[in-house]
């Protein structure tokens, strides 16, 4: 009876492990580099492994040497040494010390060097600027010069809730999907400039070997040249608060003319949404469009029903703020007042001044007013927002 | 001895009894029963916060709970971990042992002891009290930044990050007292004819250590009162806006974290060599090397500390100097592990739960020492920095380099402070479990953080599954195979053989000199040392 269980728990334990084995996607390594720098700091890793695991297996064999043929149930008398005490053995001593001198400072040393000095020039022949700025929890790119000069926009991450809440099945790039790619063209030596509005995050592509941290008052830079086409994924690596495993880094690597095509679409969406914020919208349009702005930036914190998660994240529903006016008579904005708040933040409410644009400022705010069970009635039109910038 | 000084002695062992004695002692071994008392129950605290981590990776997916809460539990798992567990292990050590090594009949400020310890409990408590209160609806938790504090994240939060302040300033201070005691009871207090040089190298390694705490303390409790203004008194000194810079705060709190590692890990450096030259039936190797090295450790630590924050970005000339002080290191822990490497080499071995202890900690630090030097590496480290690999690297210096050192002193001391030998057959079992789970949890977070796989992340990506379901399994067996070290501490402690003055066989110093266990006052006639 106790055989055979064994037996057949054994035989489970074995396919298990067999089936774990052929579906595993084990990665063992980096993965395969994109970059110039990534490529550096794969062999520069590689190399070091290496001398690390030969230090390692060696001074482990000689203790196992000793643990094995040193032992006092196999008769082994202590010898009584207690320090070198003639010449050459200070020198043998000494060689252990030189090793690791020699392995620090040349082996290790002369390599990581260079590759620090390549890591931290980001101005040599760079081909174009682009801006990343962090924001609890998503990222926004801006494209400082070149074709796509003026180009903006905010990427935010599109796993549904359902399955991180283990109601749907979880797709394939699960955490690692986002609305917004940034596009970079291969080849190009890409300059980037970080910054964050509130906390520090840290915007990291594994294949890229660049991680950076965005530090809000602070410009920080790194630089990337991917050589390879292809879609990178990565994610934010600097604990941000309860969003921090929700903000990944899409980067789509196309070549030179699928990324003039992109310019182009890029710049016609722009142009729409400036004419949006010029024409006067309806009620029912602003709180539709208003609504998709909410669940995409807003309800991470207030909840999908603007009931909030108090205290650090207040309720909408029923809020002085959301409910109060916006303009005071003199038609000037209300200090601490729903828009003020929405625009320049507080605390741990970021400003979405620079992050969304006049429509979706007007559409969102209209959206809470007469949403989420508020009923104030009212509506802000773009151009009103368009007007205060 | 006349009869007046005999009744006078009398009087000193009418101590208080029940909780009045613990309350008011000023007795090294009773404080350092606390201490460790303490060590233990704090690590079981820790430890069981980072199971319920651990239960939420097991598998992709929200499941137990929410980020804001998976975010408490990392940070405070660390700080209960680091100033609640380790470090009150080594003052415990450091109270019951050095003056039984250095012949003394106490610690030098027996009161400033007493207050030391009772600092702690308040402290842990104001840790962990925002866990409860977020149950009345006070609050929203405890502290949520990771161990680290880090501005501006820590500006943003709730009362838990006010908490965790007032907590480690008691932590701070009671340290500070403790290194104070520690440095006056050395310097004064050794046996006749213990020179410096002939002292135990456990109180060498608490020397540097207690040196190492008074030089960083302040400087941590600076950085968070700093902290603290900027949070409640309009202050800016880690704010941009204000003409701030969040950074400051990291250069101040590692300028203190860095040290922290030694300052957890010399006492251990100390005592191994110790149970190594006792198992190995053979005195220490290059005792005066080892003592230059824990020195030029101290000195370095003090001056490494940015290769922390390799990431946030410093000029080319910061990064080379970082990165080379830090490689330094490698160069005098080389003699320290050569040292204990020859210390067994041609003994005669034999593999009591204590030396299976020191031998397993030997590799295992050796593995989270050499990781270390490759984090180093300014380049690389933009990819292992606050990935799993880092995870990984600071629990083999950590759990295996510090914990699994302190189970080693406690296995080896156990005897003499409660006079029974413990079951050596659970202890054993003890150790295999811990060696063996603990390698099973932490190898596979190396190869996730070489992957791509964030720390500090409730959730991940699909392709991290399997590594963190094993490691997850693995942290559990490790979490419970420790109820087998509470459990035969405790039945040791209750009974069992009685065990020799010198308890094991190659034993050497004074504490195996006194009965085991040590009467109430350790040495009333101070012992000579030739």
């Amino acid at each position: 009876m106790v055989m055979q269980f064994l037996k057949k728990a054994g035989l489970g334990v074995i396919l298990a492990m067999t089936s774990l084995a052929v579906h595993a996607e084990y990665t063992w390594n980096f993965p395969m580099p994109a970059t110039p720098m990534a490529a550096d700091t794969l062999h520069v890793h590689n190399k070091f492994m290496v001398i690390v695991m030969i230090i390692f297996l060696v001074v482990l064999s000689i203790m196992i040497y000793s643990i094995v043929n040193h032992r006092k149930s196999k008769g082994h008398e202590a010898a009584s040494f207690s320090g070198p005490s003639t010449k050459s053995q200070v020198v043998w001593t000494l060689v252990p010390f030189a090793i690791l001198l020699y392995i620090d400072f040349i082996l290790m040393g002369i390599p990581a060097y260079h590759s620090v000095v390549m890591m931290e020039d980001t101005k040599t022949n760079a081909d174009m600027v682009i801006k990343i700025t962090g924001s609890q929890w998503r990222w926004q790119y801006e494209y400082m010069d070149g074709e796509a000069q003026g180009v903006k926009f905010v990427s935010n991450l599109t796993t549904p809730q359902d399955q991180i809440d283990n109601k749907a099945e979880k797709g394939k790039d699960y955490l690692l999907e986002v609305d917004n790619h940034l596009v970079l063209p291969v080849g190009k030596k890409v300059r980037v400039l970080l910054t964050s509005t509130d906390v520090i995050h840290n915007w990291w592509v594994p294949a890229f070997g660049s991680a950076r941290d965005a530090i809000p008052g602070f410009l920080r830079e790194t630089w990337v040249r991917v050589d390879v086409p292809g879609t990178y994924r990565g994610q934010c690596k600097e604990l941000c608060g309860k969003g921090h495993g929700f903000m990944p880094v899409v980067v789509d690597a196309v070549s030179a003319e699928d990324y003039t095509k992109w310019v182009a679409d890029q710049k016609t969406k722009l142009a729409a949404a400036s004419a949006g914020a010029d024409k006067t919208w309806t009620k029912e349009e602003l709180v539709e469009h208003g609504k998709e702005v909410y669940v995409k930036n807003c309800a991470v914190c207030h909840q999908a029903e603007g009931q909030g998660l108090p205290p650090t994240f207040p309720a909408l529903h029923g809020s002085k703020i959301a409910t109060g006016p916006i303009f005071d008579a003199e038609g000037k904005l209300v200090k601490d007042g729903h828009l003020d708040r929405v625009f320049n933040g507080k605390g741990v409410m970021p400003a979405w001044k620079a992050v969304l644009n006049d429509t979706d400022i007007a559409s969102v705010i209209t959206f809470e007013r007469n949403g989420l069970g508020n009923a104030v009635g009212d509506m802000l039109q773009p151009a009103q927002v368009k007007a205060l910038r | 001895m006349s009869s007046t000084t005999a009744a006078h002695h009398d009087e000193h062992h009418d101590h208080p009894t029940g909780i009045m004695r613990w309350l008011t002692t000023t007795n090294h071994k009773d404080i350092g029963t606390m201490y460790l008392t303490f060590s233990l129950i704090m690590f079981l605290v820790g430890g069981a916060m980072i199971l319920a981590v651990r239960a939420e990776l097991f598998q992709p997916g929200l499941q137990l709970m929410k980020p804001e809460f998976y975010n408490q539990l990392i940070g405070v798992h660390a700080l209960v971990m680091i100033f609640a567990a380790l470090m009150p292990a080594a003052t415990g050590f450091a109270n019951w042992m050095l003056p039984l090594q250095i012949g003394a009949p106490d610690m030098a400020l027996p009161r400033l002891n007493n207050w030391g310890f009772w600092l702690l409990p308040p402290a842990a408590i104001l840790l962990t009290l925002p866990f409860t209160l977020a149950l009345f609806g006070i609050g929203d938790g405890a502290i949520a930044t990771g161990w680290t504090f880090y501005t501006p994240l820590s500006i943003q939060g709730g009362i838990g990050v006010d908490f965790a302040i007032f907590s480690v300033h008691l932590l701070g201070v009671s340290s500070v007292l403790g290194s104070i005691n520690v440095i006056v009871t050395i310097l004064n207090m050794r046996a006749p004819g213990m020179t410096l040089m002939k002292m135990p190298m456990f109180a060498w390694g608490w020397l540097v250590t207690a040196f190492l705490l008074i030089a960083t303390i302040p400087v941590l409790a600076g950085a968070v009162t700093m902290l603290l203004t900027d949070r409640h008194f309009g202050t800016h000194f880690f704010d941009a806006a204000g003409g701030g810079d969040p950074i400051l705060f990291q250069h101040l709190f590692w300028f203190f974290g860095h040290p922290e590692v030694y300052i957890v890990l010399l006492p251990v450096w100390g005592f191994m060599p110790q149970i190594l030259q006792t198992f190995s039936r053979k005195p220490m190797y290059g005792y005066k090397a080892q003592v230059v090295s824990l020195w030029a450790i101290g000195a370095l630590a003090l001056v490494v500390w940015a290769h922390h924050f390799f990431t946030v970005g410093m000029p080319v000339p910061a990064l080379l100097y970082f990165m080379y002080s830090t490689m330094a290191i490698s160069l005098p822990l080389a003699v320290l592990f050569f040292c204990w490497i020859a210390t067994i080499w041609k003994g005669s071995l034999s593999f009591e739960t204590p030396m299976l202890f020191a031998t397993g900690w030997i590799v295992l630090f050796g593995i989270g020492g050499l990781t270390g030097l490759v984090l180093a590496d300014v380049a690389a480290d933009a990819q292992y920095h606050h990935s799993y690999f880092v995870v990984a690297h600071f629990h083999y210096t950590l759990f295996a380099g510090g914990m699994m050192g302190v189970m080693s002193g406690v296995y080896y001391w156990l005897p003499k402070m409660t006079g029974h030998m413990f079951s050596e057959r659970l202890g054993k079992l003890h150790f295999w479990l811990t060696a063996i789970s603990f390698n099973l949890t932490f190898i596979p977070q190396f190869f996730l953080g070489l992957a791509g796989m964030p720390r500090r992340i409730p959730d991940y990506a699909l392709q991290f599954a399997e590594f963190n379901a094993i490691s997850t399994v693995a942290a559990f067996v490790l979490g419970f195979s420790q109820l087998i070290f509470v459990y035969n501490i405790v039945s040791c402690a209750r009974g069992g053989k009685k065990a020799t003055d010198r308890v094991w066989e190659g034993a050497e110093g004074l504490e195996w000199t006194l009965p085991s266990p040590p009467p109430y006052h350790s040495f009333t006639e101070q012992p000579i040392v030739k």
